[in-house]
């Protein structure tokens, strides 16, 4: 098994494959998921490729899928989903399938259409049952108000003016026309009053009213009634509320104007009839018809049901299968048909170590498709670049895809993941140092990997969760480190654990302390015990408020310092090991050795310093080592590389820490200096005497040093493979020279780039403090029952804001500077990222992106 | 002032016992190699951030600056009782 240590091993490989084994063979290796295939037509269109027309069929079974997945979205039946993945069905399956699909989808058809002509009916039946109903009203409204004009109130009168209104309907019309109209009508002119009925949207009606007013200039009358429950719009399925209207009006002009207007705003009429009788047949009528339809319908809608049901149950299986087959053909369009026209011929991409097993996939294959010529698997010579692969599992992959989103790594180098596994999660803690913040994030960590299967089978869209839930075992880790910082810290929540009992205790008097509001404790006393702390902070500073952060501040500067230039102290040495893997014999001479020995003598040598420091000077110390004689560090430094004499210090004390400081100081940097033209010019000097070399013998042996010009850049193949291009001199000296002037300046600023793991540890640790101060302690303070209710409040307040404000976002942030230092600072040092992912053809990944529309595998 | 040898002793010893001890002992299998370098990776890195902080308050320069209430708790809650006088 090849490590996360180095990408792995690839080759070039062809692939003889018979013609009729061709599909099964991919198949196999479909669901091996190891093998990369090129593309050896490349200038060929899409629509002239070999299997273009098997492509068709599958996109045309992929829209008939895709169909019945949407109705049956409709319908809400939910699809099972094994989460198993069935193999490539066999080609002469395939027209099986499309048999299957095509057969539903007409089916599927055929039952719409009939139950949207249904339910067209259902809509006019149940308009005209309302038109019906509403008229009725019209009419009988118009009765009471002429009754209304009458003194006497006798419900006989009453009932004989209705069998009246019932039997004539003439005199309905003289009724609505009133005294006048009938005066009017009269002289026997033919102004019988004719109507329309109809149903329009409520929307439309407004409008309806002005136009129809407009036109008819006021001559018509317009009723309307809403009808409460809305009707269903058969097409599309939605609900709209419309209204009744009935229109009277006098002659023929107007009737075609009034029927116009109707037409244009799309109005449904009806044939009312006039006479009240034969409405109340026409309504039972309707009744029936409306009840016979309802149960059309319903036997339709059962139909389909049952019909999407079926389907709902192979759908997912199906989807796979028509994806599987599409990236199958896919693939097989990517191959060489050769000149026999018996054998297609593929070029691709394997794993040194998977060779065996792709071989026995591609036995498999021929043995399934019954083909009797063994396919050949040929290792290729090429100087090509190939992809880089890393093998990963489900823990490893978060931190790998870390570090191929700042570049994949180059064939064959150093790769930086597996470090990054340990380091990225104790960076992140020293700037999140809290225990209590740590276990939050350990515990959401812990749950996300203890539910993983559940929670990945549900495949949601959400960006945000895939994120959290991809990289679980990233924030599991910083969450375990982040308890370990906070425990070194000594800060849960902003608070400190007394484990071991303080090293400080007060030794001032009663009298002392009621006197003086403030009391500082020394060290040089019996205040201070002698020895620290056994674990961590003493408990005493988180006590101490005033000047907690002086004494924290110079603690934690330094460890940021120390872990910063060892961080990158590693990053240099891996360096090594790709110079010595690609034989770089040039490089590392005149790179690797000048920058590990400028980065040691100047910044170890300043961690060195702070060592000696801590060491060396006590406030119980007789001088010179006394505490008020320690030399800022940063002063010595800066006066080491200036040359600068430093300043006279206090009475009794000395400027240096020990003895031939000075001496060694200068030597350091004077060393130091001189690794930098080495780095400038050693390299270029080097190929420019080889090259001169080779010019005045043409011996074309390749020499290792010419062969081995990865300079500033360049990608790395195997050592010594032959020639690269030739690049001018020039180029060559400028490439060195960026290269050494940004480690030299890289090497100052990168150092001071890990004071941040100082900045967002204060920052933190004050957020925490802020929250106590205000939020949590002010809740704690009330006594009595209603104190009880108060902090529950004050609870819910200072949980929200600890888990949004810095579980959540000082650990995003966090989380970024980690990763900046990482790429960045660490990275630069050896890194040169400029390799291609290896892209497998593979049909698990390809499912899972939800068969994209060219599912080829490069 | 100085270090007392006993944590020191403690939490170098179970450093090692995880950064060296602890590769010798993982189990064989294909990712033996990687189980190596976080252990010995972990081991160092928690070693040396306990160090450092161990030798920052070896010899402290100054002493934690206490008001007066906090002095009154220490005194009561840490069994540090006040001198008479």
């Amino acid at each position: 098994m090849g490590s996360l240590f180095r990408s792995e091993e690839m080759a070039l490989c062809q692939l003889f494959l018979q013609s009729e084994a061709a599909y099964a063979c991919v198949s196999e290796l479909g669901e091996l998921g190891l093998v990369q295939f090129r593309d050896l037509n490349p200038d060929v269109n899409a629509f002239q490729r070999k299997f273009v027309n098997e492509v068709r069929r599958c996109d045309e079974m992929e829209r008939k899928l895709r169909y019945l997945e949407k109705e049956i979205k409709k319908d809400g039946i939910p699809m099972l989903d094994t989460g198993e993945s069935p193999e490539a069905p066999q080609p002469r399956e395939m027209i099986d399938l499309e048999a299957t699909f095509e057969k539903l989808e007409n089916e599927l058809r055929e039952v719409n259409q009939n139950a949207e002509a249904l339910k067209r009916n259902f809509l006019e039946l149940t308009e005209l049952k309302h038109i019906l109903r509403k008229t009725q009203v019209f009419f009988d409204e118009s009765v009471p108000a002429v009754y209304k004009s009458s003194t006497s109130h006798s419900s006989n009168k009453y009932r004989r003016y209705l069998q009246m209104a019932d039997n004539q309907n003439e005199d309905e019309q003289a009724q609505l026309l009133g005294e006048e109209g009938v005066r009017a009508s009269q002289p026997g002119q033919n102004l019988k009053l004719g109507f329309v009925a109809g149903v329009i949207s409520r929307e439309k009606l407004p409008a309806f009213e002005r136009m129809l007013w407009r036109a008819c200039r006021g001559n018509v009358f317009l009723r309307q009634a809403m009808i409460e429950s809305p009707l269903e719009d058969p097409t599309n399925g939605d609900q709209v509320y419309k209204s009744v209207f009935i229109i009277f009006f006098q002659g023929d002009q107007l009737k075609t104007r009034v029927k116009k207007i109707c037409e244009g705003f799309r109005a449904t009429l009806y044939p009312c009839p006039e006479a009240p009788a034969d409405r109340r047949e026409m309504a039972m009528g309707v009744m029936t018809r409306i009840e016979d339809l309802n149960t059309v319908l319903g036997q339709t809608q059962d139909h389909r049901h049952r019909v999407l049901v079926a389907a709902a149950k192979n759908l997912k299986n199906w989807f796979v299968k028509v994806r599987k087959i599409k990236a199958i053909y896919h693939t097989l369009n990517l191959f060489n048909l050769d000149v026999t026209q018996k054998c297609l011929i593929a070029e691709c991409w394997v794993p040194l170590l998977d060779i065996e097993t792709i071989q026995l996939a591609l036995r498999r294959g021929t043995e399934r498709s019954g083909s009797s010529v063994p396919p050949i698997l040929n290792r290729m010579q090429t100087f090509e670049n190939p992809p880089t692969y890393n093998r990963t599992n489900k823990f490893t992959k978060a931190f790998q895809a870390l570090i191929d989103a700042y570049g994949v790594a180059s064939y064959r180098e150093m790769n930086p993941a597996p470090y990054t596994i340990i380091t990225f999660p104790f960076l992140f803690a020293v700037m999140f140092g809290d225990i209590g913040h740590g276990a939050i994030m350990a515990l959401f960590g812990l749950w996300m990997i203890r539910k993983e299967k559940g929670l990945a089978a549900q495949k949601t869209d959400n960006e945000i969760w895939n994120i959290f839930f991809g990289g679980r075992y990233i924030i599991f880790l910083m969450g375990v480190f982040s308890m370990y910082t906070g425990l070194i810290y000594n800060d849960i929540f902003s608070k400190s654990l007394n484990i071991f009992g303080s090293h400080w205790h007060v030794s001032y008097n009663k009298s002392t302390v009621w006197n003086n509001k403030m009391l500082q404790l020394s060290p040089a006393t019996s205040d201070y015990e002698g020895t620290p702390y056994p674990f961590g902070m003493d408990p005493i500073w988180q006590v101490a408020t005033s000047n907690k952060i002086v004494f924290q501040n110079a603690y934690k500067m330094k460890i940021s310092i120390i872990f910063g230039v060892l961080h990158m102290i590693f990053g240099v040495v891996m360096s090594w090991h790709n110079h010595t893997y690609f034989r770089n014999r040039l490089s590392l001479i005149y790179e690797f050795i000048p920058q590990l020995v400028f980065l040691l003598l100047l910044f170890f040598y300043m961690v060195l310093l702070m060592f000696i420091k801590w060491n060396r000077y006590a406030a119980t110390n007789k001088m010179p080592y006394t505490e008020s004689c320690a030399p800022s560090i940063l002063i010595t430094f800066i006066d080491m590389v200036l040359f600068n004499t430093p300043k006279t210090p206090a009475q009794g004390c000395e400027v240096y820490m020990f003895w031939g400081q000075h001496f060694i100081q200068v030597v350091f940097v004077l060393i130091a200096l001189g690794c930098i033209p080495v780095m400038l010019l050693g390299k270029p000097i080097k190929i420019m005497q080889a090259r001169k070399l080779a010019n005045v013998q043409p011996i074309t042996g390749a020499d290792a040093e010419v062969g081995g010009m990865s300079n500033g850049g360049g990608g790395g193949g195997h050592g010594g493979a032959g020639h690269h291009d030739e690049e001018e001199m020039s180029e060559i000296f400028i490439h060195q020279g960026i290269h050494t002037i940004e480690y030299v300046l890289g090497s100052v600023s990168h150092t001071a780039s890990y004071l941040r793991l100082w900045a967002l540890s204060l920052a933190h640790a004050q957020l925490a403090e802020v929250l106590w101060t205000m939020v949590l302690s002010i809740g704690l303070n009330k006594e009595g029952w209603y104190g009880g209710v108060f902090v529950t409040v004050v609870f819910a307040f200072w949980a929200i804001l600890t888990v949004g404000i810095l579980v959540l976002m000082e650990g995003l942030s966090a989380f970024l500077h980690t990763l900046r230092l990482h790429w960045v600072e660490f990275q630069s040092k050896f890194y040169l990222g400029q390799g291609y992912a290896f892209q497998p053809f593979s049909f698990d990944s390809i499912i899972e992106n939800g068969g994209s529309a060219s599912g080829d595998a490069e | 002032m100085g270090a007392a040898i006993l944590p020191i002793l403690f939490f170098t010893s179970l450093w090692a016992a995880v950064g060296i001890a602890g590769p010798i002992f993982t189990p064989r299998g294909p990712n033996q190699k990687l189980i190596k370098c976080l252990l010995v990776l972990t081991a160092t890195c928690c070693w040396l951030f306990w160090l450092c902080c161990y030798l920052a308050q070896m010899n402290p320069f100054i002493g934690p600056k206490l008001t007066r209430s906090a002095i009154y708790i220490i005194s009561k809650s840490w069994n540090n009782p006040l001198k008479e006088g």
